[in-house]
């Protein structure tokens, strides 16, 4: 199997995929090693799930204004068979706002995940392995990006642009890809001594080759570290942004449904079925996200782990 | 060039491009800027006067550098909704939102450095296998999320502390510093600062337990073993000195992010705080308070970014060395 491996793939495409089936198998590797990975894992997936066939667990539309038999608002009613988590201040069944909400959660959180570990990969393979005036742009820049407080930058932007989602996915986008930038470009520099580097270089691949084909696929499992971080932070992010008030008004989200919550006065009314829900999810999602990067972190550095 | 001169260099620079880039961001939100000015009294002449007040008949590049000459001077301008000085209206709110950092910061790493040491004590046990998760869980809460839950309970329902503000309006002081000692002040600083201190004990937690392990593996611990030095001494009088430096640095970054950070906090309990102002200016289209509320929080990030590095450098002298050599 090896054999007919090596004849039928290039060398570069060998190397590269080696790299990412290194990652993954330290992704299916964790749950067997740490419970609470273990747990992470299995919440991520009860999440994905939910969000999926959300169209399916909603008992009724999550924006309809509901009304009872009587032609009366169905305003503040308490949890019952009919409304699991009862309904807000405007009618609106809290239960299927909450299952909706979790698609929202999951889009700008990988989204958000993905663009910003992605920039910042990049920006770090070419940071540490050209060095030079390239290296000094790019760290000055992460500099500048470190120096911009993060929370009040995206309520600017949001206020700038068309109240999206999109806005706190740019936002992380533009100003958290220091944090894995400069890690992957320790591990670069390093990676770049190395005799296998120095093998592909004898052999004449270029610069980029060597760096795209033969120094990132080792880095990947750094990445995936950040990325599993970067989930929690921007769900967190859009949470906040939607609770000021900044958030889009014809989505929900649990950041939008805890703005609602805060803004019709139910902490007042001690309504705790309508805002607790919506923060257990959040810190349920997030504290995933620890977990398995923490398992994760502890397979790729065993010798934390001693 | 000494690595402080380099290093402050560096801030400068930083702080110039974030002014710029807040400039131009400014300049190319939605809607007039003077908005708040115009109403249907307002004429022609009136509306021309106002742009010349301002400077906006000029060209980009002319208010930019004028921007920047004003920055200088340390003047943010005037706010178009409290028509009074930016610098005056952030001065008004800015000590309220340090009080608020600072103590709940304090809270924050004294439990952190404690129980994170504590922990690390403890490794293996079942204190941890239980500590550990709680603290993450902690750290994944939605600040404002916790303060809406801490709100309905200990003021809504148990009615211990005011529900929003500062203080109880209508109140006076002879002094800012009788204000600040006041039980009514404190009462309504007490849930705010509980809600960022659960929020924030999760780092110097975490930080302190790992450092603490790794310097209870060095030599000199070793070392202080065979010399027969009791379990309690060589935690606090070696291991514990030795772990405290990293948490030091965390706590000056920690001040410099928790200002721009508490906005969400400062919202749900009306704290009158510089994060609050900054969503309202926001909210009302007041561009030059914005700006000037959120210059004045990246000049605190900053500038602590760079006390954090230069103690982190003074103090340790490993860097200090592998610097110079």
């Amino acid at each position: 199997m090896q054999r007919t491996d090596d004849i039928r793939l290039p060398r570069h495409g060998r190397t590269a995929l080696a790299g990412i089936a290194r990652a993954l198998r330290g992704v299916w590797e964790i749950p067997r090693r740490d419970p609470f990975a273990a747990a992470g894992v299995i919440l991520y997936l009860l999440f994905i799930l939910v969000a999926l066939f959300a169209d399916h667990l909603v008992t009724h539309d999550p924006r309809e204004i509901l009304f009872d038999e009587n032609y009366d608002l169905a305003r503040n009613l308490l949890p019952s068979a009919d409304h699991y988590l009862g309904t807000t201040y405007s009618g609106r069944d809290i239960y299927s706002q909450l299952v909706m909400g979790t698609r929202g959660a999951l889009i700008v959180g990988l989204t958000a995940a993905i663009s910003v570990v992605t920039i910042g990969t990049v920006i770090g393979l070419i940071a540490g392995f050209f060095g030079g005036w390239v290296d000094t742009l790019l760290m000055r820049l992460a500099d500048v990006a470190l120096g911009v407080p993060f929370l009040p930058f995206v309520i600017v932007l949001a206020a700038m642009m068309e109240p999206s989602q999109w806005n706190v996915v740019l936002g992380i986008a533009l100003l958290l890809w220091p944090q894995s930038a400069r890690v992957i470009r320790a591990q670069v520099m390093s990676l770049r001594e190395r005799a296998f580097v120095e093998a592909a270089r004898v052999t004449g691949a270029g610069p980029w080759r060597i760096l795209f084909v033969h120094i990132a696929p080792n880095v990947l499992a750094l990445s995936f570290l950040y990325a599993s971080i970067a989930v929690g932070w921007a769900i967190l992010t859009e949470a906040a942004i939607s609770f000021l008030g900044f958030g889009p008004s014809n989505t929900v989200t649990w950041g939008y449904m805890l703005q609602d919550a805060y803004a019709s006065q139910a902490l007042g009314r001690e309504q705790y079925y309508w805002f607790v829900p919506p923060g257990l999810c959040i810190i349920a999602v997030v504290v995933a996200g620890f977990f398995i990067s923490r398992g994760y972190e502890e397979i790729l550095f065993p010798k934390l782990r001693d | 060039m000494g690595y402080v001169a380099k290093r402050f260099l560096q801030m400068i620079f930083v702080l110039w491009t974030v002014a710029t880039i807040l400039f131009f961001m400014f300049r190319l939100m939605p809607g007039t800027p003077l908005a708040a000015f115009i109403d249907n009294t307002t004429t022609a002449e009136q509306q021309d006067a106002l742009i010349a007040q301002f400077g906006l008949d000029k060209s980009l590049g002319e208010q930019y550098f004028l921007f920047l000459w004003n920055l200088l001077q340390g003047d943010l301008g005037q706010s178009f909704f409290f028509k009074k000085p930016v610098l005056e209206v952030v001065w008004q709110v800015f000590p309220n939102s340090v009080i608020l950092t600072l103590t709940s910061l304090i809270i924050a790493y004294l439990f952190g450095i404690v129980v994170g040491a504590y922990l690390a004590w403890k490794r293996g046990s079942w204190v941890e296998g239980v500590g550990i998760p709680l603290v993450l869980t902690t750290r994944a809460a939605p600040e404002f999320w916790l303060g809406m839950v801490l709100l309905a309970f200990f003021s809504f329902h148990l009615g211990w502390f005011p529900s929003g503000g500062a203080n109880t309006s209508g109140s006076e002081w002879q002094s800012g510093w009788s204000r600040l000692t006041s039980a009514d002040f404190l009462s309504h600083l007490a849930l705010p600062a509980i809600t960022l201190a659960i929020y924030l004990q999760g780092l110097p937690l975490l930080l302190m337990r790992s450092n603490m392990l790794n310097v209870l593996q060095e030599e000199f611990i070793t070392m202080a073993r065979m010399k027969g030095l009791s379990t309690w001494t060589i935690v606090m009088r070696h291991a514990a000195r030795n772990a405290l430096l990293p948490v030091a640095t965390a706590f000056a970054l920690g001040i410099g992010g928790a200002v721009g950070g508490n906005v969400v906090v400062e919202t749900v309990f009306s704290w009158p705080g510089i994060g609050r102002l900054l969503v309202n200016a926001v909210s009302a289209s007041d561009y030059p308070l914005a700006q000037g509320a959120f210059l004045m929080i990246t000049f605190v990030l900053v500038v602590m970014n760079f006390i954090a590095d230069i103690t982190y450098h003074l103090l340790d002298p490993r860097v200090r060395v592998a610097a110079n050599g």
